[in-house]
C-alpha cells in the first residue's frame, strides 16, 4: 500500500495550488491521468478575472455583483465574496511566480474585457492565460518537487470512504496495468468537469468526470449537476475553443442574413453578454434557419480588428483557424457554434474545499475538493468567462491551506486493502474478460449524440425522456463492451472503457437534474418552462446515490448582498 | 475519395521481441487532422493501437508521434498534408524508448527540463507581494515566445546533437532556461547561463535547425539556444569550450576569411589547458597519417576584403 499524508488527485490549477500549500509540512503527492503540463486547465484561452483596475477603475463589489447577476443569482454569495476578495493577491502571486503575463504600456498586467462583466478586468497572457498559469505551477512544483512527488499516468479506480472518514483511493498505473491502493490523512480532488459527454465541446478527452463519479460511488452527494455551461463560440463541427477574449477584443457575431443579432437578445451588452445568453440566441437564431446558408453554424468575425491587432491579442485563436479550418480570420469568418464547455456542477464544498456529505453541511472527514469537479458554489447556474480560472486558484489554494490545517492533527484511518482492491480488479478484470460485442465507440458516440440533442441548450420534458430511456438502453449495451486490448502495458481502451462507464453514470444525473428542474435559470433552459420560479426552485440540487437509484434533494442558495432580480444585459 | 494507407509501428512490450508496421487503410474524413485518424483506426479498426492524446487543439503537448520520419502534433496536423502517394508512415517520437506503440518514455525528457532549475529565482530582498512587478513589453517580449512551449518533446525527438549524445540537456530545456535567462524579475542570470554553458548544454547544440522546424508553437527552440549563446558571450561567461569555439571560430573567419584548422581546436580547447590540449594529439596524429592534416601556414581567402566589409557592417549595426 502506497501511503503519503496528503494525496491530491489531478494537476491543474488547483490541484497544483493546493500541492504548493500542503507541501510546506507534509508528505505531499500527486496523481494524474495525464502529465500535470497537459492538464486541461492549460486549455484556458482569454483571462482570469480580478478587480486590479489596471485598465479602467474596478472593486471587488462590482465583481462580486456581477457574477452573482452572471450566475443568475444561484452561487452562493459568502463564497463569490471570498473569491472576488481574493483574486487580486492571487494574481499577483502567480506573478512573482513569474507567470508570462502580456503587460500594459506601463508595464502593469493588461486586462481585457469579457462577457458579463461591467468592467476591464480580464488579466490575460496573450490568449493562452491558462497556459502561461498552468506551467508556472508546473514549474514551483519542479522547485517543491523534494516534498511533491507525482505520479503521472496513474488513473483513479475508486475513492474509500466509510463512516464519514475518507480514508485512502485505489488506483491505477496506467503504464504499468498495475492496481495499487493508496493511504492518505487528507485527500483533496482537483478532477475536472465532464463536458465529454457533448457531441460538440471543447474538453478534453480526458475531462470525464472520473473523480466526480468516484465520490458519487462512495456515497457522496453531486450537486447541481444539471447545468452545464455552452460556450458560444466552439469552433464548427469540432467544438474546439475560440476564446471569449475574441469578443473581447470586439468580434462580432453574424448570422446568415448579416445581422448582428445579438442586438435582438441584449441590445447593451451585445457579444459580451453572458454565455448562457449568447449560445441561446445563437441556438435560436441557427433553429429558425439564420445559420450561415440555412446551416447549424454562425460567423464570428474580426476582420474590423486589423491584422496587427489579431496577432497580438489572438494568436492562438488565429492559428487554431489555421489549422483545422484553414481559415485565417485576418482575412475571413471563422463558422463556430455553440459547444459544452464548463460544468458548474460538482461535488458539494464548503468555501475553504471541505467535501460536504449532505443538505446540512456535514464534512466528510480527511476529503476535500476544489476546482472545476467542486460546487462551491461561486458559478451558480452560470459562470462569467474569467472566473474559472480564479476559482481553481482561489480555492485551490483555500482548499490547500485548509487542509494543512487538518492534517495537523490527522491520522490514517484502517483501509481494508485486500477487500479494496479485490473490488476494483473484479471490475476490470470483468472487463478484461468479457466477450462482449457492442462497440463502445457506437456507445460513446450515441451518448454524446443524445446528450446535445436531448440535453444540451434547450431542454424540455419530452426530450429529457427520450434523452434518460436512450441512457437507460446505452447502459444496458455497454453491459455488453467489447474490448479487443486484453494486455496490461499502457492500456489506453480499457481507461476509454471505464470512462465511457463513468460518462454514463453522470449523464443521467444531468438529465434527471434537469427533468426535474422546471424552471429555466441561466445555464438550464427548458423550451416548456421559460421562466425562472425563485419561489420554488432557489434551491441547489443534490443527488445521491440510493439502492442503485438517484435520489434528489434540497440546499438552499446563500444570499447576502444580493436579491435575485431580473436579469438583463 | 481513395483510401490512405496508415503504416504504423507497433510495439507490444508483453508480446514483442521487436517493433513491427502494421497498415490500416482509411478514407481520411475532410478536414481530419492525423489525430482524428488515429482515433477512426482505434475506434473502429484496432483498440489495442496505443498513442496519448488529451485536449485535441495543440495546446496540452500529449498527441506527438512522427509521421514520415518527423515529429508532429497529431492534432495540429491535417492528415491529408502528410499523406504522399495515399500513405503515411507513423512511429513513435525519437530519442525516447518505446513503451507500446507510439507511447513512448519521457522520464529522461523530464529530467532534464528539471535540470535547468525551471522556476523563477527573484530577488529575495526585494520580494513584496503587495503589488505585482511591472515588466515593460519590450522586457515581457523576451521571454514571451519561450513561454509558449508546450512540451510535446517534437523537438527533443528530432533533436540530432540528443541522438549522437543522450546527455544533452537537449532544445526544450534550453528553451525553458531562456524563459529565465532573460526574465526581468530573475537574478540569477549569470549562475544560470554558467550551468547552461557546462558540457552538455547550449554550446553542444550543432545548429541544425530541426527543433525549430519541429516545434508547434513559436518556442522555437534553436532561436532560444541562439539567445543564451548571445547572453553568454554578452556577459563574459566565455571560459568554457564552446564560448572559446565560437569566438576562435569568429576571429579566424574574420582575420583570413576562411577557418584556421591548426588554431582552432587550440584555442577552443583554451591556451593553458593542458590536458585538453594534449587529448588533441592522437587527433592531430591520426589526421596526419590520413592525409587530413590542414596545411602548416594558413592563408587568407582572396576576397577577404568582402567578408572584412560584412564585419563592418555588421557590427554598425
Amino acid at each position: 500500500m502506497i501511503k503519503h499524508d496528503i494525496i491530491i488527485v489531478g494537476s491543474g490549477l488547483a490541484g497544483m495550488q493546493a500541492a504548493l500549500e500542503v507541501c510546506k509540512d507534509f508528505d505531499t503527492a500527486i496523481i494524474t491521468k495525464v502529465y500535470p503540463s497537459r492538464s486541461h486547465s492549460g486549455a484556458a484561452q482569454g483571462g482570469i478575472a480580478a478587480s486590479l483596475g489596471n485598465a479602467s477603475e474596478d472593486s471587488w463589489e462590482d465583481h462580486m455583483y456581477d457574477t452573482v447577476k452572471g450566475s443568475d443569482f444561484f452561487s452562493d454569495q459568502d463564497a463569490v465574496e471570498i473569491m472576488v476578495k481574493d483574486a487580486p493577491g492571487v494574481i499577483r502571486k502567480m506573478e512573482h511566480f513569474g507567470c508570462v503575463f502580456s503587460r500594459t504600456e506601463k508595464g502593469l498586467i493588461a486586462q481585457r474585457w469579457f462577457g458579463g462583466h461591467s468592467k476591464q478586468r480580464a488579466c490575460y497572457a496573450a490568449d493562452r492565460t491558462g497556459h502561461a498559469l498552468l506551467h508556472v505551477l508546473h514549474e514551483q512544483t519542479f522547485k517543491h518537487a523534494k516534498n511533491i512527488k507525482i505520479y503521472s499516468e496513474w488513473y483513479l479506480m475508486s475513492l474509500i470512504v466509510k463512516d464519514g472518514i475518507c480514508r485512502g483511493m485505489v488506483v491505477y498505473n496506467i503504464q504499468k496495468g498495475k492496481l495499487e491502493v493508496m493511504q492518505a490523512k487528507t485527500i483533496i480532488f482537483c478532477t475536472g468537469g465532464y463536458g465529454r459527454a457533448y457531441k460538440i465541446t471543447s474538453n478534453a478527452f480526458a475531462s470525464t468526470g472520473d473523480g466526480i463519479v468516484a465520490a458519487y460511488h462512495a456515497g457522496l452527494p453531486l450537486q447541481d449537476m444539471e447545468f452545464v455551461q455552452f460556450h458560444p463560440t466552439g469552433l464548427f463541427a469540432q467544438g474546439i475553443l475560440i476564446s471569449e477574449a475574441a469578443r473581447g477584443e470586439g468580434g462580432h457575431l453574424v448570422n446568415g442574413k448579416g445581422e448582428r443579432f445579438m442586438e435582438k437578445y441584449a441590445s447593451a451588452k451585445m457579444e459580451l453578454a453572458p454565455r448562457d445568453i449568447v449560445s441561446r440566441s445563437e441556438q435560436t437564431e441557427i433553429n429558425e434557419g439564420r445559420g450561415i446558408d440555412g446551416k447549424d453554424y454562425l460567423h464570428i468575425d474580426l476582420r474590423h480588428l486589423g491584422k496587427e491587432k489579431i496577432i497580438e491579442r489572438l494568436p492562438q485563436v488565429r492559428q487554431l483557424g489555421i489549422d483545422f479550418l484553414g481559415l485565417d480570420l485576418i482575412d475571413d469568418p471563422l463558422p463556430i457554434q455553440p459547444t459544452a464547455h464548463y460544468s458548474m456542477g460538482g461535488i458539494p464544498t464548503d468555501s475553504d474545499g471541505h467535501v460536504l456529505s449532505d443538505e446540512k453541511g456535514t464534512k466528510v472527514t480527511g476529503l476535500f475538493a476544489a476546482g472545476e469537479c467542486s460546487c462551491v458554489s461561486v458559478h451558480g447556474a452560470n459562470r462569467l468567462g474569467t472566473n474559472s480560472l480564479l476559482e481553481a486558484l482561489v480555492f485551490g489554494e483555500r482548499a490547500g491551506k485548509a487542509a494543512l490545517t487538518f492534517t495537523q492533527n490527522a491520522e490514517f484511518h484502517d483501509v481494508n486493502e485486500q477487500e479494496e482492491s479485490n473490488k476494483v480488479k473484479n471490475k476490470v478484470e470483468a472487463i478484461l474478460n468479457s466477450n462482449g460485442k457492442e462497440s463502445i465507440n457506437d456507445i460513446r458516440n450515441e451518448l454524446k449524440e443524445n446528450m446535445t440533442t436531448n440535453c444540451g441548450i434547450y431542454r424540455s420534458k419530452d426530450q429529457l425522456e427520450i434523452c434518460l430511456k436512450k441512457l437507460n438502453d446505452l447502459k444496458a449495451r455497454f453491459k455488453k463492451g467489447k474490448i479487443t486490448d486484453k494486455g496490461f502495458v499502457f492500456n489506453s481502451e480499457l481507461i476509454e472503457f471505464i470512462e465511457l462507464g463513468n460518462m454514463l453514470e453522470f449523464s443521467e444525473i444531468i438529465a434527471r437534474g434537469a427533468l426535474r428542474r422546471e424552471e429555466s435559470r441561466g445555464a438550464h433552459a427548458r423550451t416548456d418552462f421559460q421562466k425562472r420560479d425563485d419561489d420554488k426552485w432557489l434551491n441547489h440540487t443534490l443527488a445521491f446515490k440510493k439502492d442503485g437509484e438517484i435520489e434528489f434533494r434540497f440546499k438552499p442558495v446563500v444570499i447576502t448582498k444580493h436579491q435575485p432580480e431580473e436579469r438583463k444585459y | 475519395m481513395s483510401e490512405t494507407t496508415f503504416k504504423i509501428q507497433r510495439f507490444n512490450p508483453e508480446k514483442d521481441k521487436e517493433t513491427y508496421f502494421q497498415e490500416f487503410k482509411l478514407e481520411i474524413p475532410k478536414g481530419a487532422t492525423l489525430l482524428d485518424c488515429l482515433n477512426l483506426i482505434k475506434w473502429t479498426q484496432d483498440g489495442t493501437l496505443t498513442f496519448r492524446m488529451s485536449c485535441r487543439s495543440a495546446i496540452c503537448g500529449s498527441c506527438s508521434v512522427r509521421a514520415n520520419g518527423h515529429a508532429v502534433l497529431a492534432c495540429k496536423t491535417q492528415a491529408s498534408s502528410v499523406a504522399q502517394n495515399d500513405q503515411v508512415t507513423i512511429k513513435p517520437l525519437g530519442n525516447m524508448e518505446i513503451i507500446k506503440d507510439l507511447a513512448v518514455d519521457l522520464t529522461e525528457f523530464w529530467k532534464k527540463v528539471e535540470a535547468i532549475k525551471p522556476w523563477l529565482m527573484p530577488d529575495e530582498k526585494k520580494e513584496t507581494q503587495t503589488t505585482e512587478r511591472t515588466q515593460s513589453v519590450e522586457e515581457f517580449l523576451k521571454i514571451d515566445k519561450a513561454s509558449t512551449c508546450i512540451m510535446c518533446s517534437s523537438c527533443y525527438s528530432d533533436c540530432c546533437s540528443m541522438a549522437v549524445d543522450k546527455s544533452f540537456l537537449g532544445p526544450t530545456a534550453l528553451a525553458k532556461a531562456q524563459r529565465f535567462v532573460e526574465d526581468s524579475r530573475d537574478k540569477e542570470t549569470i549562475s544560470r547561463i554558467k550551468e547552461l554553458s557546462e558540457d552538455a548544454g547550449i554550446w553542444d547544440c550543432t545548429h541544425c535547425g530541426e527543433c525549430s522546424q519541429r516545434c508547434p508553437t513559436e518556442a522555437k527552440p534553436l532561436d532560444r539556444i541562439v539567445s543564451l549563446r548571445t547572453v553568454a558571450l554578452n556577459s563574459g561567461v566565455t571560459n568554457n569550450y564552446g564560448a572559446r569555439h565560437a569566438k576562435a571560430f569568429v576571429k579566424s573567419i574574420k582575420s583570413s576569411g576562411i577557418l584556421n584548422e591548426n588554431t582552432i581546436p587550440v584555442a577552443s580547447m583554451g591556451f593553458f589547458n593542458i590536458p585538453g590540449l594534449l587529448s588533441l594529439i592522437p587527433v592531430g596524429i591520426r589526421m596526419f597519417l590520413k592525409g587530413k592534416n590542414p596545411p602548416l601556414i594558413h592563408h587568407p581567402m582572396q576576397e577577404l576584403d568582402d567578408v572584412k566589409r560584412i564585419f563592418k557592417k555588421f557590427e554598425e549595426k
